[in-house]
């Protein structure tokens, strides 16, 4: 059963989120992501959730890291600077291993940029934005239809694994309006935080489980007392000098999203299984890429097309698989090369690797991608 | 020792504290805890939120729901915790530069907005934990690290701020005077909207050293010469008043709070 919308990107993730059991959204305006905030203004109190607009983005990130700490699936939206403000609250969530959904709708940088067109340069800072190592779960939506899809992923990522997840989506899709097909999300599919079944007075907050490292939470209120922070903490959540309960955490920290990568990673391939160019793109950029490489089909070059739905962790292994059959990976990106480098590291030189770089606001045409596979093939 | 009620807020797997022998910090907090025992508070029910900084350690040495966040945005925190759970008891402890230079946006919008948190300002003038540099409140003329000439920046009233920007209650006190500052918060934790009380501290250990309160005692000597209750500052000129601490109560009005607000829009909302 599917309901039939015709929706933008931005509303997609929004509604999306709402379906994922969301109810609280702190944030601060700014374009391309504002529509987000919007409908979640408007929606929210329908569902007795919570929406606040705070007074900068640094505040709209607390703000729903604090609504999450109290028991609520909790979103915030932002774009370009508006992601770079949130990177220090970022941390704290992932030390504190907070879940959160953060959603960057991609636009020109640096600094304020181009507020009205699409770019992908912040997918670097999406993995490393934040100081200090931690795991990344990113998902990047290529169609509104995706947009929905995987805002109910993110949220179920995020209280699944405890941690931030990331939507990396751009302008051209936060904007662009297409028909969507309404899923009913059944309610057993999604995710609840793991809560803690000892009585309050055994409850070690950050004790991993033995079988998937991963604590369970409480909310205030819920009759637990504990401690969160953001300096390097041990089981009880309390701060530590301890070499060896920081490299556990930190340890632990990395390993959650390691040993669950083949659960979290997803792609999308066309055309591969003889393909000799593979073109690899993710987001509005796929949209045209795919197109070229359909119309190269039709000019008998053996093309494919490889599409990361998550950024992080990188689909490297399925990758590097293809990389041994492929001549040529054409990376075209929206940035002057910065996912290519993860193609680099994942294929170990076992396919030509070329970046393809646009960063003048426009969009990549079909033909102009098409023409670097006539070249390359 | 604090009485065994008191005693049973604190988490003393937690200790020994970080605080200086002599830092006004620990009188504020055991200030804080006889008023929650007072007022009868569940410590599952008791939010603490604290930013980064010598005073916001405070949050981790309560046995409530503590939450130790980042430099000046622990308002941004407790306010999303406060909206989620509008039943929670919400208390913010901060220290005067997390408060009033890095969190300054969030301290003015907090009060604007009047969320029912009541922050309580430790102000001790200066950063004690990095090492003694200046704050926005640090005195003109006063020496820190990095006013090594002396201050030349005016310093923030806090309770001026906190007033000009709509705060339910704003009140301020010194550690000299631990019961007045008890009887604050707890009125503060009473008040229903946004509370502010400001509690003048010392950090003998850097500000005292270059500014001539070496012990911990010429800093309480100092509170008590130089604190001016409200009604006889009325009488005072400038003049007069100049470096004196005014203490008392200086704003405690009904306004509309924000979660009550928010909650009634949802009632409306979904009511039709």
């Amino acid at each position: 059963m599917h309901d039939v919308a015709f929706w933008q990107g931005n509303e997609a993730i929004a509604y999306g989120s709402l379906a994922a059991g969301c109810r609280f959204f702190g944030g601060y305006p700014i374009t391309p992501s504002s529509e987000i905030a919007e409908i979640m203004a408007v929606e929210l109190p329908k569902l007795n959730g919570r929406f606040i607009q705070m007074e900068d983005e640094i505040a709209g990130i607390a703000a729903t890291i604090g609504g999450s700490i109290a028991g609520m699936k909790s979103l915030t939206a932002t774009s370009g600077p508006g992601f770079s403000l949130k990177q220090e609250n970022l941390g704290l969530a992932y030390m504190a291993e907070i879940p959160i959904v953060v959603v960057d709708v991609m636009r020109g940088g640096p600094s304020t940029g181009l507020p009205t067109k699409a770019a992908q340069q912040d997918v670097m800072q999406a993995r490393w934005g934040t100081h200090g190592d931690h795991g990344t779960i990113c998902y990047a939506p290529a169609s509104v239809q995706e947009c929905y899809e995987v805002a109910v992923k993110a949220f179920n990522s995020a209280e699944r694994y405890r941690q931030p997840v990331l939507i990396m989506s751009d302008e051209i899709i936060g904007h662009m309006r297409e028909k969507v097909l309404v899923p009913k999300i059944d309610s057993s599919k999604l995710v609840e935080r793991k809560r803690p079944t000892d009585i309050p007075e055994k409850f070690v907050p950050y004790r991993p489980d033995p079988k998937d490292d991963l604590p369970c939470m409480a909310s205030f209120g819920d009759g637990y007392t504990w401690h969160i922070t953001g300096l390097t903490h041990n089981e009880w959540g309390f701060p530590t000098n301890n070499a060896d309960e920081i490299e556990k955490k930190m340890k632990r920290l990395m390993r959650k999203i390691d040993r669950f990568r083949d659960d979290i990673v997803e792609y999308e391939t066309v055309s591969v299984d003889d393909a000799a160019v593979l073109v690899l793109a993710y987001g509005s950029v796929a949209r045209s890429s795919l197109r070229a490489v359909h119309e190269a089909r039709t000019r008998g070059i053996k093309a494919g097309f490889f599409r990361p739905v998550t950024l992080w962790p990188f689909p490297d292994k399925e990758l590097e698989k293809l990389a041994r059959k492929v001549k040529t990976i054409i990376v075209p990106e929206l940035n002057c090369g910065q996912m290519v480098l993860e193609v680099e590291r994942a294929v170990h030189g076992k396919a030509k690797v070329v970046a393809y770089s646009l960063v003048n606001g426009e969009l990549f045409k079909p033909e102009e991608i098409l023409a670097v596979i006539e070249e390359v093939a | 020792m604090p009485n065994q009620e008191v005693f049973s807020w604190l988490r003393t797997r937690f200790f020994p504290h970080i605080w200086c022998p002599g830092c006004g910090h620990g009188i504020i907090m055991h200030a804080l805890l006889r008023a929650l025992v007072t007022l009868q508070k569940k410590k599952s029910q008791t939010v603490i939120a604290s930013g980064i900084g010598c005073s916001s350690r405070m949050a981790g040495y309560i046995d409530a729901c503590t939450v130790h966040t980042t430099h000046g945005r622990s308002l941004g925190f407790a306010t999303g915790i406060k909206l989620a759970k509008p039943e929670l008891t919400v208390i913010d402890v901060m220290g005067d530069g997390d408060c009033t230079a890095i969190g300054g946006n969030h301290f003015i919008h907090a009060c604007r907005r009047n969320i029912d948190i009541t922050a309580i300002v430790m102000n001790n003038n200066i950063y004690g934990m990095t090492g003694g540099q200046a704050s926005p409140t640090t005195p003109a003329g006063s020496m820190a690290t990095t006013t090594p000439y002396g201050a030349i920046d005016p310093s923030f009233d806090i309770c001026k701020l906190a007033e000009g920007a709509g705060a339910a209650y704003v009140a301020r006190s010194t550690i000299a005077n631990p019961k007045q500052a008890e009887q604050f918060i707890l009125n503060g934790i009473q008040k229903k909207g946004f509370s502010v009380v400001e509690i003048l501290t010392h950090c003998h250990t850097t500000f005292g050293r270059k500014n001539n309160r070496r012990t911990p005692i010429d800093n309480v000597n100092y509170f008590k010469n130089n604190s001016v209750p409200l009604a006889k500052a009325k009488d005072m000129s400038p003049e007069e008043l100049a470096g004196k601490i005014v203490t008392g109560e200086f704003v405690n009005k009904d306004v509309p709070e924000y979660t009550e607000q928010y909650l009634a829009l949802i009632e409306n909302v979904r009511g039709k």
